[in-house]
C-alpha cells in the first residue's frame, strides 16, 4: 500500500494575490505530495466541497485581504458540520499575530506568515496529517 | 455487502472519495468493495478527452459536463496530471477551470496523478470509472494527461474517444501519423475563436480522405470553450456516436476490451506487489544464491523454479 498525502491548496474570498499559494503549492509537490491546486475566488462551499471529493488529507488557505477571520473559520466550521474531523487545516497570508489565536481555536492547526521557509510548511504538514 | 460498499451505491460522495482513495493507494481494504459493486456498473457512457497540454481538454469538460447536467445526467470526472518521476509529487491543476461544477451535487470529480503509470492514464483509472458508474453517474469525461504523439491507452477503456487538437498544431503530415491520429471517435478542433480553424479541419478532412475501407468517417467538430460555441454539436456528435456503438455491436466490443485491460492491470499489479515487496522476494532469491554460486543452479533456472512458485 502507497499513501501519499494530498493537499488542497485554494485562496478563499476576493483577494486576487495567489503568488504566495502558488509557492507553497510547488514546495509541497516536490516534496513527494499531491496537491491539488484550485486557484482564486473560492467559497467556502465549494473548498469543502472539493476537499470531500478529493478525499484530502490537508487544506491549506491563502489569504492577504484581511478577510481571513471570516472565511479561514467558515471553511473550518464548514468542515465541522460535516462531521469532518481527520483533515488537517493550515493557513497563510497576511494575518496579524493577535488573530492567531482564535483562528487556532477556530480549528485551523497553524498560520504560516511571510517569510516563513517553506520546509517549515513541509515538516509541519507531515508531522500533523491525521491519517 | 460491506457498509462503504452500499453507500457508494447510494451516490454518497464521502464514501466514493474514500474509496477512490483506497484503489489509488493499492489498499487491500478496497478488494471486497470492488468485488462487491461490479455488478452495479456497467451502465455509464465513458467519453475520454485527450490531446496535447494546451489544448483545452479542461475547459471542455466543464462544458460538456454543464450540457450533461442540464439534460438531467448525473456526471463523474476523471482528471489526470502527471506524477513527478523524481520526486513522486504532482500538481494536479485540471479542477481549476472545472470550479463551477464544485457545488453541483449531481457532479464528482476526482483528480488523480499518474503515479508512474505510462499511456496518459494512471493504474487505478479503471477501478475509479467502475465506482462512479456503480455510484449512479450516468456519463464519465475522463481527462487525459497532456499527451504527446503516442500515449494512447485512454481507447482501452472509454466508449467514445475525443482527440482535441487545436488551430496550428502541425501540418498534413502530421495528420497521416501513427499513434494519436489513429485512436479519435470524434476531432474536436478547440479553440476555433482563434486563426487558422479552416485550415485544420481541412488537413483533417483530406487525410480522412485517404482512409479506404471505413464505415464510419470520423466526425470532425471545431469548438470553442471559452466562447461556448459548438458545445452542442458536440454533444450531438457524442449521443450519435453511442448509438452507432450499440447499433454496429461495437459497445459489446468496447466493454470487453475494458474488462480485459482491467483484469491484466490487477494481475500486474498483484505481480509487481510481489515483486517489489523486499522482504518476501528476498526470502524466496535468497535461498537459491548460495546453489547459483556454487554452479548446482544457473539464474534463469532458479527464476523459472521462483516464478512457477508465484504463479501457482
Amino acid at each position: 500500500m502507497i499513501k501519499k498525502i494530498r493537499v488542497l491548496i485554494a485562496k478563499p474570498g476576493l483577494d486576487g494575490h495567489d503568488r504566495g499559494a502558488k509557492i507553497v503549492a510547488r514546495a509541497l509537490r516536490d516534496a513527494g505530495m499531491e496537491v491539488i491546486y484550485t486557484g482564486l475566488h473560492q467559497t467556502a462551499e465549494q473548498i469543502v466541497n472539493t476537499a470531500i471529493q478529493e478525499d484530502v488529507d490537508v487544506i491549506g488557505l491563502s489569504l492577504l485581504s484581511g478577510a481571513h477571520m471570516t472565511l479561514f473559520i467558515d471553511v473550518a466550521t464548514m468542515l465541522r458540520k460535516k462531521q469532518i474531523e481527520d483533515v488537517l487545516i493550515v493557513g497563510g497570508g497576511i494575518i496579524p499575530k493577535e488573530d492567531i489565536p482564535r483562528l487556532k481555536k477556530a480549528g485551523i492547526a497553524e498560520v504560516f506568515g511571510p517569510g516563513t521557509p517553506v520546509d517549515d510548511i513541509v515538516t509541519f504538514v507531515k508531522q500533523n496529517v491525521k491519517r | 455487502m460491506t457498509d462503504l460498499a452500499s453507500k457508494v451505491l447510494t451516490g454518497d460522495a464521502r464514501s466514493i472519495a474514500r474509496l477512490i482513495t483506497l484503489v489509488e493507494n493499492n489498499s487491500s481494504d478496497a478488494v471486497d468493495v470492488m468485488k462487491q459493486i461490479h455488478k452495479y456498473a456497467g451502465n455509464a457512457h465513458v467519453i475520454g478527452v485527450t490531446g496535447v497540454m494546451g489544448s483545452g481538454k479542461s475547459s471542455l469538460i466543464l462544458e460538456l459536463a454543464l450540457e450533461y447536467r442540464k439534460q438531467g445526467k448525473k456526471v463523474g470526472v476523471i482528471a489526470i496530471d502527471p506524477t513527478s518521476p523524481f520526486t513522486g509529487g504532482a500538481l494536479l491543476g485540471d479542477r481549476i477551470r472545472m470550479m463551477d461544477l464544485s457545488t453541483d451535487p449531481g457532479v464528482f470529480i476526482r483528480s488523480m496523478g499518474t503515479r508512474g503509470m505510462l499511456g496518459g492514464l494512471t493504474s487505478a483509472v479503471y477501478d475509479v470509472v467502475e465506482i462512479l458508474d456503480a455510484a449512479g453517474m450516468n456519463v464519465i469525461l475522463i481527462e487525459t494527461v497532456g499527451i504527446g504523439q503516442d500515449e494512447v491507452d485512454i481507447v482501452k477503456i472509454a466508449d467514445t474517444t475525443l482527440v482535441i487538437l487545436i488551430p496550428g498544431f502541425g501540418d498534413f503530415v502530421q495528420t497521416i501519423k501513427a499513434g494519436l491520429m489513429e485512436i479519435a471517435d470524434i476531432f474536436v478542433v478547440n479553440k476555433a475563436d482563434t486563426p487558422g480553424v479552416e485550415l485544420t479541419v481541412a488537413e483533417l478532412e483530406s487525410m480522412l480522405d485517404l482512409a479506404t475501407h471505413i464505415e464510419r468517417r470520423t466526425p470532425i467538430v471545431p469548438t470553442s470553450a471559452k466562447e461556448k460555441k459548438g458545445i452542442l454539436l458536440l454533444v450531438r456528435t457524442i449521443a450519435e456516436h453511442q448509438e452507432y456503438l450499440i447499433k454496429s455491436k461495437m459497445y459489446e466490443r468496447r466493454r470487453r476490451q475494458r474488462y480485459e485491460a482491467e483484469l491484466v492491470e490487477i494481475i500486474r499489479k498483484r505481480l509487481m506487489n510481489f515483486i517489489f515487496d523486499e522482504d518476501k522476494l528476498k526470502g524466496v532469491v535468497d535461498c537459491c544464491i548460495d546453489q547459483i554460486s556454487r554452479k548446482e543452479l544457473d539464474p534463469y533456472t532458479a527464476a523459472e523454479e521462483i516464478l512457477g512458485k508465484i504463479l501457482k
